[in-house]
């Protein structure tokens, strides 16, 4: 990262927004793989043998769960590092990356619950995967508030890391739930070494999973300089109020 | 298209929920944008 000096020169080089020459170019390319995934799901993949056109809800809701995945390991990755090093990056990474998790598990239960009607007959059964997907959403929404709680910037970051990196618990036991229980969700589709697969269906869920992996890292630059701005302006309101008191109290600043 | 509710109903979802955050979090850094200093906007 580097240092923009506000000086009459460059002040125009600085807008008035979150992009960069980078978002922009992959937001282009991210929006047109979108389309792409959208139309190779609903009109050249095929129907599935067996569940019929419902499985094209796949090629959106497999990417959303793994992009969640992602999501809640890059928050864990990054509270991590936040508790070794106390730097405010890794703390802002992780806020941002927990917030695009928690949209990204929202939509994977709302297409799960949308395949699953038609397919079990049901949109929503109290099984193992669907339950520690709920959790899971719970977790980082607690996670968020947790975020929430008025405190000092270092105290915030320390409570918040502790509080990723135990949601984060939940991510391999909605993964591995469908082996170790007893469940009515199907079981992994693409992560062993012989995907259950093939053909278009395979190249337009991979399309999909792909283009939603460059969605999350779009969404992340984005984020994480929202989470820099409120930080800074925060930070920028702290002093001024220390100030104010200090001059209300006659010290000098 | 069997189940072309349920199918349709699906990507309408994921469409209208990730434009929706897409949007409120453009607009939110524009607002943020405007109140920070411009020296402190370090990522350009």
């Amino acid at each position: 990262m580097t240092t923009a000096l506000s000086t009459p020169e460059n002040r125009t080089a600085v807008p008035a927004h979150t992009g960069s020459r980078f978002s922009r170019v992959l937001g282009a390319v991210v929006a047109l793989g979108l389309g792409l995934v959208a139309v190779l799901g609903l009109l050249i993949s095929p129907a599935d043998e067996v569940q019929g056109d419902a499985a094209r809800i796949m090629y959106v809701h497999v990417p959303s769960a793994i992009v969640a995945y992602l999501a809640f390991g890059v928050t864990a990755l990054g509270s991590a590092l936040y508790l070794w090093r106390r730097s405010d990056f890794w703390d802002a990474t992780a806020a941002a990356s927990a917030e695009i998790g928690v949209v990204f598990t929202s939509l994977t239960l709302v297409t799960g619950m949308l395949w699953g009607k038609p397919t079990w007959g049901t949109y929503w059964e109290w099984d193992p995967r669907l339950t520690t997907t709920a959790l899971l959403l719970i977790l980082f929404l607690g996670y968020l508030a947790v975020r929430g709680i008025a405190a000092e910037r270092k105290v915030r970051a320390r409570r918040s890391a502790i509080a990723g990196l135990v949601a984060f618990v939940d991510v391999p036991l909605v993964h591995y739930s469908v082996d170790w229980w007893r469940s009515l969700h199907q079981k992994a589709t693409i992560t062993r070494l012989s995907p259950t697969i093939s053909g278009i269906m395979l190249f337009t869920l991979m399309s999909g999973i792909f283009v939603f992996i460059g969605l999350y890292l779009w969404l992340l630059i984005h984020r994480f300089r929202v989470q820099y701005l409120e930080d800074e302006l925060a930070e920028g309101g702290l002093a001024e109020a220390i100030a104010e008191r200090r001059r209300e109290a006659g010290v000098a600043v | 298209m069997d189940d072309a509710a349920f199918v349709i109903g699906a990507y309408l979802a994921v469409s209208v929920g990730l434009g929706a955050y897409v949007v409120r979090l453009l607009t939110r850094g524009r607002k943020l944008s405007r109140q920070v200093p411009e020296g402190r906007r370090r990522w350009m």
